[in-house]
């Protein structure tokens, strides 16, 4: 069976500055894969080079077709959703209005409705705001808003940048149960970049530890949350 | 009190020409946040074309509505050709962009139309406008297609999903790419409907000021006043912005003494500045909500 992604040699280049070094890893169709490493490791750029958002050599292929030479909108509307660092959020437009836009590639308007009404369900908060200007969201809130207008896109392939980032641990619970849920039910293969290890590892089933643009460390999810020595010289807990 | 009431009247009805103006500048402003320094000579190449189709006996209606889809299509191309291989160079390149394209397109009209004046017809006529003398039905008519025109890109902006992926791409571009919107398209689009809405402006105005190849260069100027005044983001506040030079241009005229027609226009500038300094967001710009 081939890799829903599968990523060879790749490096990424911020000007003069490299930043990637011959990255290879691959994501199996299905599966829930956690990217961990440092501040400054390079996870972020990774994600931006799946979407051609950075300079990049190597090659990347989704469900066996090369996305190189691929503009980011064309990326997207394979399937591939990807929630930015930093959320991305249409702050001046209506929490209604950006889960419109992570659909806007889509031309079943009937279904759009509906997955609006199913992403309420997922959060309820986002139903009772949902007029209300995305920029007065509470952070918590925004990151929900971001997983959900990704999952808008119906995506075949979700990448998520420290979903994490800034919410209380409750929240971020809540928030993985819910990755865990999109994974299992509909079927989405997602790729989540954390800093908070512990958890990635509890809600993954495969993780890669990258230090300095380069994977050091593949494996399940339980062998590396188990193996003290990584655990203590990569994740630092 | 009759004198000032009068005066408000007219300038409203002169604000509805900046106001039709302001609203292109807007439209491009949203697009590439940049002011287009050409969008006035685009205008009048627009009324130009729409006067010679006449000269060949196509009626007012029909040859307007062919102006605004070659308007629409000359915008997309420009954007395409000169614009776009800009679109990552410094403000300044940008600027020189505009410029080129205002004396190619000002000098490409002279060449092909000369520089006499020329008569230019109104749909609505120049009777006394509901027997009034201070606004003719020529000014009414123009002040029904502007609250018009504004009326349908409201609509257009909040309840169409090409006008949302408008939004979004003006706002937060590489958000809009996340979500699959061609963001390039979108700026094309927009100067499309910017030389579009232009191509209206120049022939309402046309019929006032008379055509031929600098009639822009005053109204543009009134233009981005109003665009400037009103907030350069917002389509209704450009308009408001429109009448309220409209009347600020009278009004002065009238009680300022000595003001007469040649400070109008310095009086326009001093306008920008001051706005820029007292409220650079203008009055209706969006100041974005954010949390701490
Ligand atoms: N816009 C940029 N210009 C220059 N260098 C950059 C830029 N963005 C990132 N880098 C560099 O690339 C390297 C990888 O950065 P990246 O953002 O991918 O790290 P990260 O693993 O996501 O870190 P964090 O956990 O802090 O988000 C860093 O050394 C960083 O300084
Ligand atoms: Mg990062």
């Amino acid at each position: 069976m081939t890799a829903m992604l599968d990523i060879k040699d790749l490096r990424a280049y911020y000007g003069q500055v490299q930043a990637l070094h011959g990255l290879e890893f691959h994501l199996s169709e299905g599966s829930m894969t956690t990217l961990l490493g440092a501040n400054g490791a390079g996870k972020t750029t990774t994600l931006r080079a799946i979407c051609n958002m950075v300079r990049s050599t190597g090659t990347i292929a989704f469900e066996g077709k090369s996305l190189s030479g691929k503009s980011t909108e064309n990326i997207v509307r394979l399937g591939i959703a990807h929630v930015p660092q930093g959320r991305g959020t249409f702050t001046t437009m209506t929490v209604e209005e950006n889960l419109q836009l992570g659909a806007i590639s889509r031309s079943d308007k009937a279904s759009i409705v509906s997955d609006i009404e199913r992403m309420y369900d997922h959060f309820p908060v986002l139903k009772q705001r949902h007029t209300q200007q995305a920029g007065t969201l509470s952070g918590g809130e925004q990151q929900m808003l971001a997983v959900a207008r990704a999952l808008m896109l119906r995506p075949r392939l979700m990448l998520l940048d420290e979903p994490s980032f800034g919410l209380a641990p409750l929240i971020v619970r809540d928030l993985f149960k819910i990755l865990g849920k999109i994974n299992r039910d509909d079927k989405v293969t997602i790729l989540v970049v954390e800093q908070n290890a512990q958890l990635a590892l509890e809600l993954a089933d495969t993780a890669y530890v990258i230090e300095t643009g380069r994977i050091v460390m593949s494996g399940s999810a339980k062998d590396i949350a188990n193996n003290e020595d990584v655990r203590k010289s990569y994740l630092g807990y | 009190m009759e004198l000032f009431t009068n005066q408000v009247l007219a300038g409203i009805a002169t604000g509805a020409i900046y106001a039709c103006m302001a609203l292109a500048v807007v439209m491009i402003y949203q697009a590439i946040d940049h002011l287009n320094f050409a969008q006035g000579e685009m205008a009048m190449f627009s009324t130009f074309m729409a006067w010679q189709m006449m000269q060949w006996g196509v009626p007012y209606w029909a040859a307007f509505v062919i102006t605004l889809v070659l308007s629409f299509v000359g915008g997309i191309v420009i954007e395409r050709l000169l614009f776009k291989p800009l679109a990552k160079a410094p403000i300044l390149t940008n600027v020189a962009g505009f410029i080129a394209l205002f004396a190619i397109v000002n000098s490409v009209a002279g060449l092909i139309w000369d520089f006499t004046i020329k008569q230019f017809p109104t749909p609505f006529g120049s009777a006394p406008f509901l027997g009034s003398q201070l606004i003719s039905t020529h000014q009414a008519g123009m002040i029904g297609v502007t609250l018009l025109l504004l009326a349908l890109l409201f609509f257009f902006f909040r309840f169409t999903r090409i006008g949302l992926a408008m939004r979004a791409a003006a706002t937060l571009p590489e958000s809009a790419r996340l979500v699959g919107i061609n963001t390039s398209w979108m700026i094309a689009l927009g100067w499309g409907m910017a030389a579009a809405i232009g191509s209206i402006a120049g022939m309402l105005i046309a019929p006032v000021v008379f055509l031929e190849p600098n009639m822009m260069g005053g109204v543009l100027i009134y233009g981005f006043a109003a665009a400037v005044l009103g907030g350069l983001s917002s389509p209704l506040g450009a308009v408001i912005g429109g009448f309220l030079v409209g009347i600020f241009e009278n009004l002065v005229g009238t009680y300022i003494p000595g003001a007469g027609n040649e400070l109008k226009l310095p009086i326009a500038l001093a306008l920008i500045v001051i706005v820029l300094v007292v409220k650079p967001s203008g009055l209706f710009g969006h100041t974005v909500i954010k949390r701490v």
